[in-house]
């Protein structure tokens, strides 16, 4: 039995109209059936764009909207149909950590009275003495000083605010944290830190952890279990692993290659598929599968018509599409948008001139009259040795794996190449 | 020679009573013909105050400005006002952050595209409006007449930014400032995004300064990257090396803490300790020593210079850079 179970969730926000009499002239379809399981001590993350519906489900689940229908299930008991008294009861423990660390703290209240505030609603701690002390450990947990507890909001960086949002969300001791974008408000160095804090904080502790961010790398990083989501529903589900070694529905595999990686190498291997537009307005959702309207493999039947269900396709991922096994096994051909390569074609790919190798560039540049830059000598003589590399297989091991990547860089960018290579040639024999 | 060589950029805010505070500390870089050029860094290093400085949209006022800037030539600081006026859009133009806010709201797109026409190109009227939807049709707007007549909040935010791009190249510039133009946006319209700027670079020769904090935007698009922390150059490098061989002990935490959609799963991040508040002056030594694992008394002698210690074109601002990896992993955390 897990700890949370989300089944059939729909959250639908009436667009009224009128003055007098308020008519409801349609819906926002912002989370439409949508089931999922988080198991104890595990983290579940939902990824999706903007607009998608993660952040509503994620207040759904702590009722901070109204569910329009479905369960959400933990630990035996349905939230949904709790009177509101009960449901504040419940909320200690289920937790949320928000976005933006500033503006979900109030700036008018110190530290320890934003932190107080929650244990004196749930009856925590006899006096506050007591409350102080907890406290006290719960800021060192988080990598506060404890002389925080006087200072307000604005004397803290954010990376600080964040952990403060953390840290309330300790303090009642939760079940489930809710951690809704818990680090992109933050540059990428403090980003680190927040995310190694939420694993450490869930290996001591035992935390369960709900994650919705929009970035897919942080939620690979730190999820067990990811759930993709557009439109309002879930398109893929599967163990974090599993997805990125073969993510199944197109939308995932779109959303993977655009995702860029801090890597030449790797950029310089990697396809992206471009989506054409954008994501359609959930007030009115496109027919059938909700991605047809963007899918590179849309087909003309079905995809438009009928709504596909989350079924398994083994090893525990799960996926909304119709045609999942004919894509993986490259029978349907895609109808629309573009496969690019992630790197720039005209990129300069000029290799590091090493000391040891600066002499040999120099002697290049006496050989090859034409070359008037010494750089330009330094790719021509990397082009070269990528021609040689594969027959040869001496090329020397600091240049080995730029070579390689040129080898087959050549092979798809095409005429500048070859007439780089041609070039190339040419300077070879001038020497 | 190239399009743009900056040159010693220091720019300061306050003065005249008030405590200085420099945002840029001697810059320098060039950007080729259609080559890219990245300035990356975190906020509050100094990146984005280049750009307006480069485009002239700083304020007069309470903002000094130092060091020489050349584009094709010409300085950009000693120009006349009127002269930056007619540079400014037709040969060099800007993407900004946010399009929403870099648009008026109350002028419907078409109106705020045909200006600039108007202005630099001297079109008038239905020629205008022609060549208007001709842009947007050319960033890929679909039904670009109709698009012309909306106003920005009729549009998405990857419309808004395409109409963004459209405004930016309508002169053809031979120069294009990109200020963190895909942050505000999805990573699928991202990489749409990314793709054109890809063309534009690769098929119009346009230059392009890429101004961003995403290393992975980086890694894909830039020729040469700088890497800038408290507003000073502190690693540059052609991509490749900067990636391979990251030696400021700062770029290489960066590249340590950022996870990595194809790292195998479980690695725990390395972050760099405290936050951009923790810094000294540079004057004092290196402004990064307060968060540096390799830190030693050595760094706090003087700004360090800018040296060569691994490669050829591959400059950095350490006294102790991280000249092999497995030397960093030796060193404590």
């Amino acid at each position: 039995m897990s700890l949370l179970e989300l089944d059939g969730v729909k959250v639908h926000f009436p667009i009224k109209k009128g003055v007098l009499f308020d008519r409801t002239v349609g819906h926002v379809y912002a989370v439409d059936g949508i089931s999922l399981k988080v198991e104890a001590g595990q983290t579940y993350g939902l990824v999706g764009e903007s607009g998608c519906g993660k952040t509503t489900l994620g207040r759904s689940v702590l009722r901070l909207v109204d569910i329009t229908e479905g369960s959400v299930v933990l630990d035996g008991t349905d939230l949904a149909k709790l009177p509101s008294e009960e449901m504040r009861r419940f909320r200690r423990r289920l937790q949320m950590v928000f976005q933006d660390p500033l503006g979900s703290l109030n700036p008018r209240q110190n530290i320890e009275s934003i932190l107080s505030e929650g244990m004196v609603a749930h009856g925590i701690g006899k006096d506050q003495e007591e409350r102080r002390e907890k406290i006290k450990s719960i800021l060192d947990k988080v990598g506060l000083p404890s002389n925080a507890l006087a200072r307000y909001p604005h004397e803290f960086s954010g990376g600080q605010r964040q952990r403060i949002g953390i840290a309330r969300a300790l303090v009642l001791e939760p079940d489930v944290i809710i951690c809704d974008e818990p680090v992109s408000a933050l540059d990428v160095s403090v980003q680190a830190q927040v995310i190694n804090l939420l694993e450490e904080l869930q290996e001591e502790l035992g935390l369960t952890y709900l994650v919705i961010a929009h970035d897919l790398a942080v939620v690979r990083h730190i999820s067990d279990t990811i759930g993709v989501m557009y439109l309002g529903s879930l398109v893929e589900e599967a163990p974090s692993d599993a997805l990125y070694a073969e993510p199944k529905h197109p939308y995932t595999k779109a959303l993977m290659s655009a995702v860029p990686v801090p890597d030449p190498e790797v950029e310089d291997r990697r396809e992206r598929i471009l989506l054409i537009g954008d994501l359609p307005s959930p007030a009115n959702p496109p027919s059938g599968c909700r991605f047809h309207t963007r899918c590179p493999w849309a087909q003309a039947e079905r995809c438009g018509t009928e709504r596909p269900e989350l079924r398994d396709v083994g090893g525990g991922h799960r996926v909304a599409c119709h045609y999942t096994e004919e894509i993986a096994a490259g029978t349907l051909k895609r109808t629309t948008g573009e496969v690019v390569p992630a790197t720039r074609e005209g990129v300069e790919d000029v290799p590091p001139t090493l000391p040891e190798q600066a002499e040999k560039a120099e002697a290049a540049v006496g050989k090859a009259e034409q070359a008037a830059k010494a750089v330009r000598a330094d790719e021509v003589r990397a082009t070269d040795e990528a021609e040689k590399s594969p027959d040869a297989g001496t090329t020397e091991k600091a240049t080995a794996g730029t070579a390689k990547t040129d080898t087959e860089k050549a092979d798809h960018v095409g005429k500048a190449d070859v007439e780089k290579a041609d070039k190339a040639e040419k300077a070879d024999e001038a020497g | 020679m190239s399009l743009l060589t900056v040159d010693e950029l220091t720019i300061t805010f306050g003065g005249h009573g008030r405590k200085e505070s420099r945002a840029v500390d001697g810059v320098s870089f060039e950007v080729d013909q259609g080559q890219v050029v990245g300035l990356v860094g975190e906020s509050g290093c100094g990146k984005s105050v280049t750009s307006l400085a480069l485009m002239g949209l700083l304020p007069h006022k309470g903002v000094k400005i130092g060091g020489r800037a050349a584009f094709d030539g010409t300085d950009l600081f000693t120009m006349s006002p009127s002269a930056r006026r007619d540079l400014r859009g037709s040969q060099m133009a800007m993407i900004f952050q946010d399009p929403l806010s870099s648009l008026n709201p109350v002028v419907p797109v078409g109106v705020q595209v045909t200006e600039i026409l108007e202005r630099h190109r001297g079109m008038k009227g239905e020629a205008a409006r022609k060549e208007a939807a001709h842009l947007l049709d050319r960033v890929g707007i679909p039904d670009p007449t109709r698009r012309l007549k909306e106003y920005p909040h009729q549009m998405s935010g990857g419309m808004r930014q395409r109409a963004l791009i459209a405004m930016a190249v309508a002169c053809a510039p031979s120069m294009l400032i990109a200020d963190e133009p895909t942050t505000a946006l999805d990573v699928t319209i991202q990489a749409q995004i990314l793709e054109l700027l890809k063309e534009l670079v690769d098929q119009e020769g346009t230059a392009l300064l890429m101004i961003t904090h995403d290393l992975g935007v980086v890694a894909g698009l830039c020729d040469q990257v700088n890497v800038l922390y408290a507003g000073k150059v502190v690693e540059s490098a052609g991509r490749r090396e900067l990636f391979t061989h990251p030696t400021h002990p700062y770029a290489h935490g960066l590249l340590g803490s950022i996870p990595r959609l194809d790292a195998p799963r479980g690695e725990a991040l390395k972050p760099i300790r405290g936050s951009i508040n923790d810094r000294i002056a540079w004057a004092d030594g290196c402004a990064f020593a307060p968060r540096c694992d390799r830190y030693e008394l050595g760094c706090l002698t003087g700004t360090p210079p800018l040296t060569e210690p691994r490669a050829t074109g591959h400059q950095v601002r350490c006294v102790h850079p991280v000249l092999d990896d497995a030397k960093a992993e030796e060193v404590p955390a």
